[in-house]
């Protein structure tokens, strides 16, 4: 079984259900296969409390499928994921308040007011009014809070949609292609949004991207993914090592022989 | 946290459910507005001619020496007959039947040496009362026993009655049905095509708590939908139902949950709304059109009557014209609603078990 980028904080992970509490995210040597097609091939992987960590990697690498076992939504063939200490199976209802997730191309109810929609999940967590009107604040929605849905813009969704995400105040984000298609400015308001976030370090972020300086801007680490596999891990300085006039799309362009963005 | 019930779960559910409906123009036109176009094109076409024209269809068999032409000319003379005017249509035996099943006719006269028979449905109102006016005129003491013989009624097993109080209950059948399929089936899958169930299932929100809410907000535009159809019908026709209320509600409320039950086990599985589409087509379409909600079934082959009365669109359609027009109670209506409840229950638990959320 390949035991790629092995950690210290996969040998924490390895104790029984009580890992290090500066742990929120350990994955191990974990497998998911659809039919015939391998999606992950034994990744590890490590988040830490506050910590913004990007999964990088071009289309097919296995991003989705990792991020949705952590989700809780997929189920890994094999190997383990403790999510907060727990795993998944039999503690959803405890873990579901503490994670705020944006999946890839969800569409909301068209519909429905920006305000309605937010009070909707804002039910779910038990939430009043005071905390919608204070994310509508920082997604920089409020002066839509009246509009439906589907009169919003790509990237005013994808910003209500990061909003259903942040209600609860979550330990955990976990945030799949946030900005995939989005134009340079509307990347920049959910940057914007994610970089105050990281201020206040209460937040734990995973994040998959394509984009080569969305990784860069927001994250601490960066984990990159090809073909299942996790190919290199740490921060952007010590994948850049001595090769500073390259990008990470250079490097990866040389292991692998693909752009990041294919 | 972890109580079984969350109110403010349940109402948020339940409050954008009834937002999306109602403001989707299209789905109040094809809810409210659609049926009662219907009730009323088909309603005019069919109760509020000017005159009421009675086709009959005489048979005389060549056995029999009597004048027919001057015996029903008495009838077309008599003036006691209000805004009716009888059409006699002779013909033979095998025309006459076929007149009947299109419904084109609801009586039959055959004259030979025995004497006269009618032919009709006693179950039919509509062809007692063509009878009663008839066999009236046709023995007025004043125009003279014009024949002798014995007079004598031969049932025939062919439904109708007034078209409208046959048809309003199968459209509040057909509209339970088709607003189930379509509100709870076509959401779900849209929700699941749209990655939205998986969003909210990735919350606290109660799976139960959700479909708890889908299915409460459609069995109550269902009962939005049929009052005001009732409504509609009770005055522009003068529908009335002659059951009682319990039976009645107790009838929609078995309606509804066979039908929310065949929605949910629909809906279970396909995230494709083209599919989902198809699906709700192949089961609505064809109970559509067999059931017996514009015309008839009695008109289908014999062997495949059985089959026929126990979909659940004829079982709640015919459970519904017996409680309007003959007043059925629990007892008749018993068997038909625990059948429903029956094929909700299967239906439902069937379709919770294979239910996809991802």
């Amino acid at each position: 079984m390949p035991f790629q980028g092995l950690t210290v904080y996969t040998f924490l992970s390895m104790l029984p259900n009580n890992p290090s509490s500066a742990s929120v995210i350990e994955v191990q040597a974990v497998h998911k296969s659809f039919r015939n097609i391998q999606a992950v091939r034994g990744i590890d992987l490590i988040v830490h409390e506050g910590e913004f960590v990007a999964l990088l990697g071009p289309n097919g690498a296995g991003k989705t499928t990792l991020v949705e076992m952590i989700e809780g939504i997929q189920v890994p063939d094999a190997g383990e994921i403790r999510v907060l200490g727990k795993y998944w199976k039999g503690h959803a209802e405890e873990l579901h308040p503490h994670i705020g997730i944006a999946l890839q191309e969800t569409r909301l109810i068209d519909k429905l007011t920006v305000t309605e929609t937010l009070s909707l999940f804002a039910s779910f967590y038990e939430l009043g009014k005071k905390r919608v009107a204070e994310t509508l604040s920082l997604i920089s929605l409020t002066e839509k809070k009246d509009s439906f849905v589907l009169h919003l813009s790509g990237g005013q969704r994808q910003r209500l949609a990061l909003g259903i995400a942040l209600l609860n105040r979550p330990r955990i984000l976990i945030l799949d292609e946030p900005t995939t298609g989005f134009d340079p400015n509307a990347r920049q308001e959910v940057w914007s949004i994610l970089l105050n976030l990281k201020k206040e370090g209460k937040t734990a972020l995973v994040l998959t991207t394509h984009y080569m300086e969305e990784a860069e801007t927001l994250c601490d680490r960066i984990y990159i993914l090809n073909q299942g596999t996790i190919l290199k891990q740490g921060s952007l300085d010590d994948l850049l090592g001595e090769e500073r006039t390259k990008t990470l799309d250079d490097l990866f362009r040389e292991w692998t022989g693909r752009h990041l963005h294919e | 946290m972890n109580s079984l019930f969350k109110p403010r779960q349940m109402l948020w559910l339940i409050r954008i459910h009834f937002l999306e409906i109602i403001r989707e123009p299209g789905v109040l036109f094809w809810g409210i507005g659609f049926p009662i176009l219907m009730a009323m094109g088909l309603g005019v076409a069919f109760s509020q001619k000017k005159e009421m024209v009675r086709t009959v269809a005489v048979v005389q068999q060549s056995n029999c020496s009597v004048d027919t032409n001057t015996l029903y000319q008495t009838v077309l003379e008599a003036k006691e007959l209000g805004n009716v005017v009888f059409h006699f249509q002779k013909t033979e035996w095998p025309d006459a039947m076929l007149l009947l099943k299109r419904g084109s006719i609801n009586l039959v006269i055959v004259e030979n040496e025995k004497g006269r028979q009618y032919h009709f449905d006693p179950a039919n109102p509509d062809a007692q009362l063509t009878f009663l006016m008839l066999s009236r005129m046709l023995n007025h003491p004043e125009k003279g026993k014009e024949r002798s013989g014995k007079e004598e009624i031969l049932p025939l097993t062919v439904s109708g009655t007034r078209y409208i109080d046959f048809l309003i209950p199968g459209l509040i059948a057909m509209g339970i049905m088709m607003s189930s399929l379509w509100g709870i089936s076509y959401t779900l899958i849209d929700r699941r095509s749209r990655r939205l169930l998986r969003r909210m299932v990735a919350t606290p929100m109660r799976k139960s708590h959700f479909l708890l809410s889908l299915i409460l907000v459609r069995v109550a535009m269902n009962g939005i939908e049929s009052v005001v159809l009732f409504i509609f019908a009770h005055f522009v026709f003068g529908i009335s139902i002659e059951g009682n209320l319990p039976a009645l509600v107790l009838l929609f409320v078995s309606g509804n949950f066979a039908f929310c039950g065949i929605a949910v086990l629909l809906s279970c599985r396909t995230a494709n709304t083209e599919v989902g589409n198809g699906l709700i087509s192949a089961i609505s379409m064809p109970m559509m059109v067999i059931s017996g909600i514009f015309f008839s079934y009695q008109h289908f082959p014999e062997w495949i009557l059985p089959m026929i009365k126990h979909l659940p669109l004829s079982l709640l359609a015919d459970s519904f014209r017996a409680l309007f027009i003959e007043g059925a109670g629990m007892t008749v209506l018993s068997l038909p609603m625990a059948i429903l409840m029956a094929i909700g229950f299967v239906t439902f638990t069937t379709g919770l078990k294979l239910f996809k959320w991802n």
